[in-house]
């Protein structure tokens, strides 16, 4: 809060010019009022009641004077009008080899639809330095469609099509606002403009709207067991420390308490959050719990990992997972659009217009990323 | 501020006057006296300028937070379009013209009353209906769709209370309508022997203009509204492009009232203004005539200019090209009126009373209100601009730097004529620098955090932090601001009660309105005046020879006769 800003990013090709003119009209408004106010309270001081100054022949009419202060104010205006109009000229004609890219709002979010069909919801991902056009159509009320950081705004109305182009000069994450009153979650209508680089950019649409192509759950849990040190412990055969985790899933596995535990995911869950609950027949408290420490996501990923009969032997789930990948990838190039679209749509914690209230973290969450982008 | 239309029949009062003529309720309610029910009008947006205000202060208490934590959206939208409507339909619409211009617009050009008493009361009573129809509506639900009423969310969409809303806007619309025809058909018509034209005080020429507009303007939103209204009830396709009509067009038949509806709030104010300026420079107006026709340009130039509101609505790009030229010309009359104002000053022999005080912080927060509209006149910088909290700044700053100042600048000046008595100057003078204060402190955050991309209408902002600290400060103006209006409530209130009693002419101001005992006697003038003087006609010269000789003038609270207002009237003489 207290690191504030005047200033909007600026990261389009527009977004200088249009700050040059918002400059001289702040400087002209400046000058006036400074003009104005010191006239007034120098003649207030001067000449209230009592004072000494001379106000001998006072004018009541000047006719030159007027016209003075009619033409220079209005030759002004003229001059600030038409870099005004070129400016707006400029903002509402699409270059002719623009990126197109399709735009629906409705109650209350943003639909986005790129060329090649990848869609997303209150995201925009737009390359850096190529110019794109969005047309974009309403479906129920009036909406706008608003990007601080290129000055460019429009609204969106049902029933025709509005478009809006800019040329992005920067890469990085900016505010996209509905910046027209819209009902009750009016203010949910927003989210986050993305500008890559032009391979990013074409990397995210062939990758279906992902930044990587999709990793499967084993591997992800594969990564994150290395990381944190599982197998440190957990090798491939059991040691003095720990028992191996090779098949562990749905064996019996005896505890120390001399119960027998069936090792389902719930077991598994358990054993990584609050391993001292059970314990496994021969071994000591050794493990930390990680209850803390870990996610959902992530104890699911590496649970998904256990369950791979070859886990934790050394060698690694990928070689097993890269069939299904090639495929994956494979109609991804055909008809995964369609697949990728619904993916798109239900990773993307900001895609579902989900209540406020309870969306809150995320929006935090995004915030903060939005910040960390603009630095 | 308050209960003004309570006689202060505690005090000796040696003639009668409208206040004690008659003392039944039913003397109030029935009246065809332009000044009490003027009086009424006083009571009336009072109280609903106490209800936008509080409505004002719930909108800034919840965005200090980025998250909303105060109120629910829905009920946040429908604080924030009862704030709309309470304070455009009930307080700055009719808060000028119908008090002060129902007040005085007879008494400065020498008339006994309006042309239609009875149609000024029922004006009046148009008003009170239409307003107990909003403030059930309020209560009933409220309404959501911002004052501005965009279809198809207003005739499609909303779940609240339109249909009863727009029926009062309709009602209301009658009432002004109904003042700006009394005023126009009264200063045609009623002008007292030798009150020409250009010896109208400039606040009857802005109240005229003010009238053509209103009675130009209205009916076109009226029947817009009643479309929307028809829409909504009937499924009538006009604007639902579901149904078969066109959204935008209400934008423009919307926007052909509500720009010119601008020029109905603000140009009462420039009146009154201009009567302050001249009055306590003691001075006559400089360029009368520019200032008098400037208010004609406004209003009409006011009527051509509409499609400023609308450059990214999707019109043509030509469309906004015109309207973009035209309105740096509707600029040019508003900037000729400061630039008259200040060169008033020039030479003036200036009394600093409250009245004074409100007039000068007028003409800096007009200069910055109305500057500001260039960047919005302005396509290139609108596209970015236009609703955001700059537009927010940019019309607070006419509308309550201008409009509101005015209102109290007035109030202040004609409260000893209106009511006999005399408020503190001191208590007015610190007032009125506290309304400047918080009120910059208000609204000037408010600039920067549009040009950062804030969007107006937004209940809470916790994905764009960096706003919060501009909320803050708003706020915190805020508090000052509604201090700043709680206090002319209590000495106002206080003078009605205990104040000193006004003499005729306190402030040795110029105007008919002056050779009159304060409180007025019901029919105004005893026998009607005829005029010779021209108008505001001071002597600086003679006053500050005087000044020098070191003879005293006259003293605000003691002078029964202006030196250099020789009226030929027979006015006081009761």
């Amino acid at each position: 809060m207290w690191n504030f800003s005047v200033m909007p990013p600026q990261a389009s090709t527009l977004a200088p010019e249009h700050d040059a003119i918002f400059l001289v009209l702040t400087a002209l408004t400046l000058l006036f009022t400074l003009i104005v106010c010191v006239t007034a309270v120098f003649f207030v001081i001067k000449y209230r009641e009592g004072t000494k100054a001379d106000r001998s022949s006072p004018v009541y009419e000047n006719p030159k004077l007027e016209m003075v202060l009619t033409v220079v104010p209005t030759i002004l205006g003229l001059i600030m009008f038409f870099f005004g109009a070129k400016l707006y000229i400029a903002q509402r004609t699409p270059p002719k080899d623009a990126e197109e890219i399709f735009v629906i709002g409705k109650q209350w979010m943003w639909h986005v639809q790129h060329s090649n069909g990848v869609r997303e919801n209150n995201t925009l991902h737009v390359p850096m330095g190529r110019p794109v056009k969005l047309t974009m159509i309403s479906q129920d009320v009036i909406h706008a469609f608003y990007i601080p950081a290129f000055r460019t705004q429009m609204y969106v109305v049902p029933g025709r099509y509005t478009q809006i182009w800019f040329n992005a000069t920067k890469t990085g994450n900016y505010h996209l606002f509905c910046n027209l009153y819209c009902g009750t979650q009016h203010s949910e209508m927003g989210g986050t403009v993305v500008v890559q680089t032009e391979t990013e950019y074409r990397n995210w649409l062939n990758n279906g709207g992902q930044n990587a192509a999709p990793v499967s759950m084993a591997q992800a849990g594969e990564k994150l067991f290395n990381k944190i040190g599982c197998n440190n412990c957990h090798g491939a055969t059991d040691s003095p420390r720990a028992p191996s985790l090779a098949g562990i899933y749905m064996s019996k596995r005896k505890m120390s308490d001399g119960t027998v535990q069936n090792a389902d995911e719930a077991y598994l869950r358990e054993s990584v959050l609050r391993p001292w609950n059970k314990i496994t027949m021969g071994y000591g408290k050794e493990m930390p719990a990680y209850e803390s420490t870990l996610t959902e996501e992530e104890v699911l990923s590496l649970i998904a990992y256990m369950k791979n009969p070859g886990a934790t032997k050394g060698s690694s789930v990928s070689s097993g997972t890269s069939r299904e990948e090639g495929l994956a990838a494979k109609t991804d190039t055909k008809n995964g659009l369609a697949v990728n679209a619904i993916e798109a749509q239900t990773t993307d914690p900001a895609a579902t217009p989900t209540k406020r209230r309870g969306s809150l973290s995320v929006g935090a969450m995004a915030a903060q990323k939005q910040t960390e982008g603009q630095k | 501020m308050s209960a003004t239309s309570t006689p202060a029949h505690d005090q000796p009062v040696a003639e009668k006057n409208y206040l004690n003529a008659q003392h039944t309720v039913r003397s109030w309610l029935l009246t065809g006296d332009h000044k009490r029910i003027a009086v009424l009008y006083l009571v009336s947006v009072t109280i609903f300028f106490i209800v936008g205000s509080f409505l004002a202060g719930l909108i800034r208490l919840e965005l200090m937070s980025p998250s909303g934590t105060m109120l629910e959206s829905e009920t946040y939208n429908k604080v924030f379009t009862a704030h709309g409507v309470v304070m455009i339909f009930f307080f700055l619409i009719p808060a000028i013209p119908a008090v002060f211009g129902n007040f005085f617009i007879p008494i400065v050009i020498g008339a006994r009353d309006l042309a239609f008493p009875r149609l000024n009361l029922a004006s009046w009573y148009l008003y009170v209906f239409s307003g107990i129809l909003a403030v059930i509506a309020l209560c009933s639900g409220g309404i959501d769709t911002a004052w501005t009423f965009y279809p198809p969310y207003s005739s499609m969409y909303s779940n609240s209370q339109v249909t009863l809303v727009i029926v009062a806007a309709f009602i209301n619309g009658f009432s002004s309508i109904f003042t700006a025809i009394n005023i126009i058909a009264t200063i045609h018509k009623m002008r007292a022997p030798g009150m020409t034209w250009f010896r109208l005080p400039l606040m009857a020429w802005s109240s005229y203009a003010t009238s053509v507009v209103v009675i130009l303007g209205t009916p076109v939103v009226a029947i817009t509204l009643l479309l929307v209204l028809m829409e909504r009830a009937f499924k009538l396709p006009i604007f639902s492009p579901e149904l078969g009509g066109d959204p935008v067009l209400f934008q423009h038949l919307f926007w052909f009232y509500s720009h010119p509806a601008v020029y109905i709030m603000i140009l009462p104010a420039f009146g009154i203004q201009s009567e302050l300026i001249a009055n306590f420079a003691r001075k006559r107006i400089f360029g009368y005539h520019f200032v008098a026709f400037s208010s004609l340009a406004i209003a009409g130039l006011g009527f051509v200019v509409w499609g400023h509101h609308m450059f990214v609505s999707s019109q043509s790009m030509y469309e906004s090209t015109v309207f973009s030229l035209l309105t740096y010309l509707v600029a040019v009359p508003s900037a000729i009126k400061i630039f008259n104002w200040t060169a008033t000053l020039y030479k003036g022999n200036i009394r600093l009373h409250a009245p004074m005080y409100y007039a000068l912080s007028f003409i800096g927060l007009f200069t910055i209100g109305g500057l500001t509209g260039l960047y919005l006149a302005n396509m290139g910088t609108d596209i970015h601009l236009t609703n955001t909290y700059f537009i927010v700044a940019h019309f607070h700053y006419v509308m309550v730097g201008g409009a509101l100042t005015g209102f109290l600048g007035g109030l202040h000046y004609w409260w000893p004529k209106m009511f006999g008595r005399l408020y503190s100057d001191t208590a007015a003078k610190i007032t009125a620098i506290i309304v400047f204060c918080g009120f910059n402190l208000t609204f000037f955050p408010q600039f920067i955090m549009g040009y950062m991309g804030m969007p107006r209408r937004y209940h809470y902002y916790y994905f764009a932090p960096e706003y919060q600290i501009y909320h803050i400060l708003s706020s915190l103006g805020a508090s000052l601001l509604g201090v700043g209006l709680i206090l002319p409530a209590i000495y106002l209130t206080h003078s009605l009660i205990k104040g000193e009693k006004a003499s005729a002419n306190p402030w040795g101001a110029h105007g008919l309105e002056w050779t009159i005992p304060s409180p007025p006697p019901t029919e105004n003038f005893t026998e009607i005046p005829i005029v010779t003087d021209e108008v505001y006609d001071f002597d600086p010269v003679a006053e500050h020879e005087a000044n020098l000789a070191g003879k005293e003038i006259e003293l605000p609270s003691e002078s029964e006769q202006p030196t250099k207002v020789d009226e030929p009237t027979e006015a006081g003489k009761e």
